[in-house]
């Protein structure tokens, strides 16, 4: 996977946000999402957010769609488990709330820090009552967003799309 | 730390949110859980409540993300110390966007209400108006007494915000009185009488 390549998946799931009239964009940086965000960031359409936790952002968005906005989380997946508690607010409320969540720990992963919460992601999350849509190949990624945020906003229901490893590539350290 | 002291601070939680809330006009209100949601119940219960019952931490950033949504309006959070203290990091990212149409109200007795009362941090050395100062907020101010809260009510109800008051309010256990609990009533409620029925 090549920068460029990346750029390519981050500029169509950018247009898949427009589509869905997203205006909140809440995130807590990754290298994965860094097109996206800077995306977003120069969108007039778009208001960005940065946490200083991801539980954060699922307040921020139940509070956006009180007022009428639609909004998504961008994040990587050792922010999930920061999420736990405030995920009942989506869930009670049955507000709508998407996370796009980038993937570690995976196969590849040279970093074992990130391991026990990039394999227990997706348990996690089905365990709070969100529903997951896991994608490893990056020409399906912007349909499986499409149809996370349709199942969202029409349903309403928090989602969380994670993105493999294998779409951005294992992180590198040092040269 | 000194859990005696807020035994003794003149100011009455319900009658500060009572006058906070009074003529209230359009203002949409988040309330963190527990005394502070009783308390905005207690001044008249309005769709345009919305009272947490968990999500202990959200109230500010809920808040954030309304007035964000509706510039046009005054966004009120009221919540407490323990709820505040759980979500510190909120008070920065609200002061990187700074929408100056949100007030945050925290109501200060320096102890977990719905717990037992044990103490909290600001029972010790921690300020909170000085945090939110430092996260970045330009309008901060701590309100001990009448004659405070009587000068600041105007800022956090119509001044260009975001402002932050912590209000340091007497520790006492005023009677329940409860909102709906129901997430999506409380969820429906508000969106119809902001928004109107949904296409």
């Amino acid at each position: 996977m090549t920068q460029t390549d990346i750029a390519t998946w981050s500029g169509e799931i950018y247009q898949s946000l427009l589509r869905h009239r997203v205006r909140q964009v809440a995130y807590v940086p990754d290298a994965g999402h860094l097109h996206l965000i800077e995306r977003c960031i120069e969108s007039s359409e778009m208001v960005s957010v940065p946490l200083t936790t991801e539980e954060e952002g699922v307040a921020l968005l139940a509070g956006a769609w009180l007022g009428g906005d639609r909004g998504v989380l961008l994040m990587q997946s050792s922010g999930v488990g920061n999420c736990l508690n405030m995920l009942a607010l989506p869930r009670v409320c049955e507000m709508p709330l998407v996370m796009l969540v980038t993937m570690r720990g995976e196969s590849g992963e040279f970093n074992p820090w990130q391991v026990p919460m990039g394999q227990n992601s997706e348990k996690l999350l089905a365990a709070a009552g969100v529903l997951t849509f896991p994608v490893n190949q990056s020409d399906r990624l912007e349909e499986v967003v499409d149809a996370a945020m349709r199942k969202a906003f029409e349903g309403p229901s928090a989602v969380a799309v994670l993105i493999s490893q294998r779409i951005l590539g294992v992180k590198k350290f040092g040269k | 730390m000194d859990s005696e002291r807020s035994k003794h601070y003149p100011l009455y939680r319900r009658e500060v949110v009572a006058r906070l809330l009074r003529d209230r006009g359009d203002m949409l209100v988040v309330a963190g859980l527990g005394a502070s949601a009783w308390d905005i119940t207690a001044a008249g219960d309005d769709p345009l409540n919305f009272p947490l019952w968990g999500a202990m931490g959200g109230a500010v950033p809920m808040g954030l993300g309304l007035a964000l949504s509706q510039p046009g309006r005054r966004v009120l959070v009221v919540t407490g110390d323990g709820e505040m203290l759980m979500g510190l990091g909120s008070l920065a990212t609200v002061a990187l966007q700074s929408p100056a149409n949100l007030g945050i109200v925290v109501l200060d007795n320096e102890h977990y209400g719905e717990t037992g009362m044990q103490s909290t941090h600001t029972a010790g050395n921690t300020d909170l108006a000085a945090m939110a100062i430092a996260a970045g907020f330009p309008v901060c101010d701590t309100v001990r007494d009448d004659a405070g809260l009587e000068a600041t009510l105007p800022l956090v109800r119509n001044g260009k915000g975001p402002v932050f008051l912590n209000i340091k309010i007497r520790a006492e256990t005023p009677p329940l009185v409860l909102p709906p609990k129901q997430g999506v009533v409380l969820k429906n409620r508000f969106r119809l009488a902001l928004l109107g029925a949904e296409e």
